[in-house]
């Protein structure tokens, strides 16, 4: 009983501030928003016995992410912030399909047959992730890394060259 | 466990780290020499590629295939890759900024491309998929202070983070479905008695992930505008790779992994097939500028690979390897040859390119190979890739599918005889000749040879489609 009453609560909070991060008019509270989401997404992870997974998701996510979005907005936003966050035109027909869309997937969800893990929780959590990422998982964690290295390679040559056109 | 198997991998990830260095320390006026390093070393790959054609075997459980289908694909990538090096080089030197990262990108996109070719579990391939596309991303926004190249980027980020979220919503459904992300596992699980609410949705949101990448309708929108916003060498590799990675790794996701749904899937894979072609075809035909013609064009070839899924035999996958093949070539030869005339004259438009034949010989006539080869008239190579993809489905008994194929071949022939018609007939507005480079030279010429020797004498290369694609359905 006690899961399902936790997991209600963190879902209304995250879905809640989910919405207020995409329907709010401010860049900045948007962001605030993003970051209230993901400690809620950490507390599943949490009710989940993934200890590790919240933690690193606090610290990236909430820790990093979020505030490096608002530096971005800080540093690039001249004018009114509290008009920043305008695309808001089709709201009419972005709440059709997005309804539509979750009656559609909640109904599917609801009738489906669902198999949970059988697997106990392991007593350390954080161990067996290594071992994961570097034996069974090292391909994917490799090429993470590389596209990580052409993210930033791409993000500092076009900043940068927007500078030398200017 | 056999680390050799990746070895081709491993050469090209190494290349591309060796240019990122290469870039940064060679002195500003020897940067010309990365273009011409990185093809050579390419060629290199490739020739290593062929020579290992012949392994095949599972790396990290059966997490990542090596199989005669992937060496296949990752030997059409090397050939895509180094065609469109060769004649990008011109354009990165005219450019003259950041020449390592351009050819770093885009060795990284291609083996992001291998990758997926061979990625046998959900999170190999996505991250296969993300490799690709981020290198793609940032080379679409390649020109600084051109609008319509950052235009291009951003929308190309944005509509492919859409995309792939779809798609990742859609992996997720199915690993709840399945319990497990290795394709091996996915078949046992996920069987044709217990196809659920849940899978249908799984597959419903792959497919969209997937319609995005090789540009299926209704999931086409975003091409022709960041085809023509891109540089001409990266629209060329978007075009030839991007599109044949995708269907290298839906044809093994959805062959190998979810055979079993395929009576929920290829309904909706046959509809979407049929409206790809139509629309693609149609909407080529009022296009004034190459490069979004050849978008178009493009989405309409995405329609016509769709057909060997739709068969679902051997032969339908054969059909597919040999089509991807000659699209390299016929690709290839047709934007080396918008690349050179727009590095010249800074323009795509059609009406341009009147009385090429009196400007350009080599230009006018390559592109006249190219494009026929694209619309499949015989004896080019295109007409024996269409001749196959029909066959394979008039084999399973989608006759109206082949007729509507064939009609909408004809309507593809009458677009691309359009540009033939402003380049033989029309009248030169300059009488200026327009200068080839020598890489785009040698890709001209080998993409029309090829396109005529492999549409003269297709024999060696059905052969290997047809081994490779025994793979499918061993018999």
């Amino acid at each position: 009983m006690m899961p399902t009453i936790v997991f209600g609560v963190l879902s209304v909070i995250i879905i809640g501030f989910a919405l207020a991060m995409v329907l709010s008019k401010n860049l900045v509270h948007s962001a605030i928003f993003m970051a209230a989401t993901f400690v809620g997404v950490a507390g599943i992870y949490l009710t989940l016995s993934a200890g590790f997974l919240a933690a690193v998701q606090i610290l990236i996510y909430v820790g990093a992410i979020s505030i490096l979005m608002v530096f971005g907005v800080m540093l690039t936003r001249r004018g009114d912030i509290s008009a920043s966050n305008l695309f808001n035109k089709r709201i009419i027909s972005g709440v059709v399909v997005s309804a539509a869309l979750f009656i559609i997937l909640g109904r599917l969800i609801l009738t489906s047959e669902w198999f949970p893990s059988s697997f106990s929780v392991p007593e350390s959590t954080v161990g067996p992730i290594a071992d994961l990422m570097m034996n069974a998982y090292v391909i994917p964690f490799e090429t993470a890394a590389l596209i990580l290295l052409a993210a930033m390679v791409g993000a500092i040559i076009l900043a940068k060259g927007a500078r030398r056109t200017r | 466990m056999n680390l050799s198997l990746l070895t081709l991998e491993i050469v090209v990830a190494t290349l591309a780290l060796f240019i990122f260095i290469l870039g940064l320390v060679a002195p500003a006026n020897q940067k010309r020499g990365i273009g011409y390093f990185t093809v050579l070393s390419l060629v290199v790959s490739l020739i290593i590629a062929i020579i290992l054609h012949g392994e095949s075997g599972t790396a990290f459980g059966t997490m990542y295939v090596v199989d005669p289908f992937s060496s296949y694909f990752k030997i059409a990538f090397l050939i895509a890759a180094v065609l469109v090096t060769m004649f990008s080089i011109s354009y990165v030197n005219k450019l003259g900024y950041n020449q390592g990262e351009f050819f770093a990108l885009t060795v990284l996109a291609l083996l992001g491309m291998m990758i997926m070719s061979s990625a046998a579990d959900f999170i190999t391939f996505y991250l296969g998929l993300e490799m690709m596309t981020i290198p793609f991303i940032i080379l679409t926004a390649f020109r600084y202070g051109d609008k319509a190249s950052s235009e291009a980027g951003m929308k190309y980020m944005l509509l492919s983070a859409m995309s792939s979220a779809v798609l990742l919503y859609g992996l997720s459904i199915l690993y709840g479905a399945a319990g497990s992300t290795l394709y091996s596992d996915v078949i046992n699980v996920i069987t044709g008695d217990n196809i659920d609410a849940l899978t249908v949705i799984g597959l419903v949101f792959l497919l969209a992930g997937f319609g995005f990448k090789i540009s299926m309708v209704p999931f086409h929108m975003w091409s022709p505008d960041i085809y023509q916003g891109a540089p001409t060498p990266v629209t060329a590799f978007l075009a030839i790779g991007s599109k044949a990675a995708a269907l290298a790794a839906m044809i093994r996701m959805f062959m190998i992994a979810l055979p079993e749904t395929r009576e929920v899937w290829m309904t909706l894979v046959i509809v979407l097939c049929a409206m790809t072609i139509v629309l693609g075809n149609f909407v080529a035909i009022p296009q004034t500028n190459i490069k979004r013609m050849l978008a178009y064009s493009s989405i309409a070839h995405a329609g016509y690979l769709l057909m060997g899924l739709v068969a679902f035999t051997n032969l339908g996958i054969s059909a597919i390897l040999y089509y991807v093949m000659i699209y390299v070539f016929a690709n290839a030869g047709a934007f080396a040859c918008v690349n050179e005339f727009g590095n010249m004259t800074g323009s795509d438009e059609i009406k341009d390119y009147t009385g090429m034949w009196k400007r350009s010989p080599l230009i006018a006539s390559v592109m006249l190979l190219c494009l026929l080869s694209l619309g499949g008239i015989p004896p080019l190579a295109g007409f024996v890739g269409k001749f196959y993809l029909f066959t394979a489905i008039i084999d399973q008994g989608y006759i109206w599918l082949a007729f509507l194929g064939i009609g909408m071949s004809m309507v593809s022939v009458y677009y691309y005889l359009i540009v033939v018609k402003v380049m033989f007939l029309g009248k030169p507005v300059e009488e200026t000749s327009v200068p080839v480079s020598l890489g785009a030279k040698t890709v001209m010429f080998v993409s029309a040879v090829a396109s005529l020797f492999l549409g003269l004498y297709p024999a060696p290369l059905t052969d290997i489609a047809t081994k490779v694609a025994q793979l499918f359905f061993p018999m």
